[in-house]
């Protein structure tokens, strides 16, 4: 390009400066929280810790690794966001693969049944109260079976199938290969983008609730650790700065003068946040190719 | 039925026989094993979708917890909750607020990403756009509790960002407690909405703006058309069937104001008068104060003027050409 015109230029420079302003201000949070945690506390309360630890430590990760609730916790997020994730993608995804058979008898009725869902649900109380009577107070499966289905994302998994060329299963079928044998043999091995979107989307909702836990969940052996978090952050606002750190181990730090609860809960947070931020990065590739946009019309 | 005609293909009557069509039980057995593909997650959506939207008729009872999972043994009593809410002193508070909040995350958390992707798409230095989409999207993949304690940390009075910032340009002389205070909490509940969404909810319009068809940029370009031009006149109209299915999406969502975002930034009970939503105030009559018909009740009136809005605004999209259904 030649010539731009000014007012062109113009637009160019505004988008560049907002774009830069946003990527800062939505980096920086995150940023100053991990130099916190990387910083020695005491020298934080001081202030103006802001890009860069002042005084570089690891004792406030130590504490943290150190807490038997606290590595417990991230044990049971863990354990869950991979048993969740891979119990619910397998069963959202045979659902879908068989709701996109143009064959299946029944099919509109059966999509009507699972769309009502997305716009119309019981709510809060009568959803506690049956996960109450049907026992799942207090287990880990509370986690994994209310979610093994989730309607939104059947209809991405659907949509792509039904994109896949019928002319694949059409030669399984010639060869002898049942339906189950050409979903997992052809049909999943060709899903990779899909289940790689979506098992991110599943794995994040699992790893990121606290609430869910927080009301089926008074066992503390089985509370993940964003639900932790979520107490230890609460106590810093209503109990005193001294007392509150019974969600960490109070004894070990009041003996060690350099931590503070600030550079604390810095530390725990970053501990409970980087597994996912360590992982967007490289699916980011399949879930901005669109995969979604073609489930809107459904 | 639509499927009539494949089902021929899949299960072919043998030759010679007369051609009726086999009962329909017959033809669902044939093809068993695609239809066990599918019950399972029928089974599956009827016990935790299905079952509690029967709860909900507990809205309607006076409901005990000792009666367990057979709600026919309550009693029945009619609008009682229904009435009982719409004259709770809480009523007017809760409805404000939840309008309120609503449309402020409409009107400011709607066009957002839409402005990001129209900036994002002029952006011709591909690894400069690939950084600032990562960056941005960061914030979508912290849960709430991650979120609320940043802007617990970056509201500080102590030795808190946006304070330290604020001193330091003399804007104020003492810190302040952002989050103590109820006149700035629902700028502080936007913005942090705002903050978390903008980037991700950016990627379905890039991707909707990337079906643009070039040649229509480029004989703009030869007519000499502004880029603000092109973007007013080629961009926005193409990439509209996407924003009105949003909208609808959203305005079905007007009466949910947001539960977690506030639940934990709103931890402070001076917040309550500016805070308290529908959806929070479910939560705290429900599960704290045990009034669970009560709760049941405030949460099918929220869900059914949800679906109202819902069917409203599909009625009117529909006369542009552009509905959900």
């Amino acid at each position: 390009m030649a010539r731009i015109a000014i007012s062109d230029r113009l637009m160019l420079i505004f988008i560049y400066t907002f774009l830069v302003l946003l990527s800062f201000s939505a980096l920086y949070p995150f940023w100053n929280a991990l130099a916190v945690s990387f910083n020695l506390g005491i020298d934080t309360s001081k202030g103006g810790v802001t890009f860069w630890p002042r005084e570089f430590t690891l004792e406030n990760y130590e504490i943290v690794f150190q807490d038997d609730r606290l590595l417990n916790g991230f044990m049971i997020s863990v354990l869950r966001t991979i048993v969740g994730t891979v119990t619910a993608i397998v069963m959202t995804a045979i659902l879908a693969y068989g709701m996109s058979r143009r064959e299946l008898i029944g099919r509109n009725y059966y999509m009507l049944f699972f769309v009502f869902t997305m716009y119309f649900g019981g709510g809060l109380i009568p959803t506690y109260l049956l996960y109450r009577s049907l026992g799942l107070m207090n287990t880990f499966w509370v986690f994994i079976i209310p979610s093994l289905i989730g309607v939104y994302h059947m209809i991405i998994f659907r949509t792509f199938f039904k994109s896949l060329p019928a002319g694949l299963e059409e030669s399984a079928q010639i060869d002898g290969c049942s339906n189950w044998g050409i979903f997992f043999r052809i049909v999943l091995p060709l899903s990779g983008p899909v289940i790689a979107t979506l098992g991110l989307f599943t794995a994040v909702a699992h790893w990121n609730d606290w609430f869910m836990p927080s009301i089926y969940i008074t066992n503390e052996k089985l509370l993940p650790i964003q639900t932790m978090l979520r107490q230890i952050l609460n106590a810093n606002i209503v109990t005193d700065m001294s007392n509150n750190l019974d969600t960490a181990s109070a004894g070990r730090i009041q003996a060690m003068r350099t931590i503070t609860t600030k550079s604390l809960t810095m530390a725990t947070m970053m501990v409970a946040t980087l597994p996912i931020v360590m992982v967007y990065p490289f699916v980011q590739k399949y879930f901005v190719k669109g995969v979604l946009i073609g489930s809107l019309k459904e | 039925m639509p499927q009539a005609a494949s089902e021929h293909q899949y299960a072919p009557l043998p030759a010679g026989q007369p051609r009726r069509k086999p009962n329909i039980f017959v033809r669902i057995i044939r093809q068993w094993d695609i239809q066990l593909m599918v019950w399972p997650g029928i089974l599956l959506v009827f016990v935790f979708a299905y079952l509690p939207m029967y709860g909900v008729l507990t809205a309607f009872m006076d409901y005990k917890i000792n009666t367990g999972s057979n709600i026919w043994a309550n009693t029945w009593v009619g609008f009682k909750h229904f009435e009982a809410f719409f004259n709770a002193p809480e009523f007017y508070t809760v409805m404000r607020n939840t309008i309120i909040i609503s449309l402020l995350k409409f009107v400011i958390g709607f066009p957002a990403p839409i402005v990001l992707a129209l900036m994002l798409n002029e952006v011709r230095h591909m690894l400069f756009k690939r950084i600032v989409q990562t960056i941005t999207y960061l914030p979508h993949f912290l849960s709430w509790v991650i979120v609320a304690g940043l802007v617990t940390a970056m509201l500080s009075t102590e030795n808190g960002s946006v304070n330290m910032l604020l001193m330091k340009i003399k804007l104020i002389d003492d810190p302040v407690n952002f989050l103590s205070l109820p006149e700035y909490f629902w700028s502080i509940l936007i913005s942090a909405n705002v903050w978390k969404e903008i980037g991700f909810g950016s990627i379905v319009y890039l991707a909707a703006i990337a079906g643009v068809d070039p040649h229509l940029y480029e004989a703009a370009d030869i007519d000499g058309a502004s880029k603000f031009k092109q973007i007013y006149l080629i961009t926005i109209p193409t990439i509209m069937p996407v924003i009105i299915i949003f909208m609808i999406l959203a305005i079905g969502n007007l009466l949910s104001a947001g539960f977690e975002d506030i639940l934990l930034l709103a931890g402070n009970p001076v917040l309550r008068p500016v805070s308290d939503v529908i959806d929070t105030y479910v939560y705290r009559v429900g599960l704290a104060n045990y009034r669970y018909s009560y709760a049941t009740a405030v949460g099918l009136f929220k869900a059914v003027i949800s679906i109202g809005l819902l069917a409203m605004a599909n009625y009117i999209a529909r006369k542009s050409g552009n509905s959900l259904w």
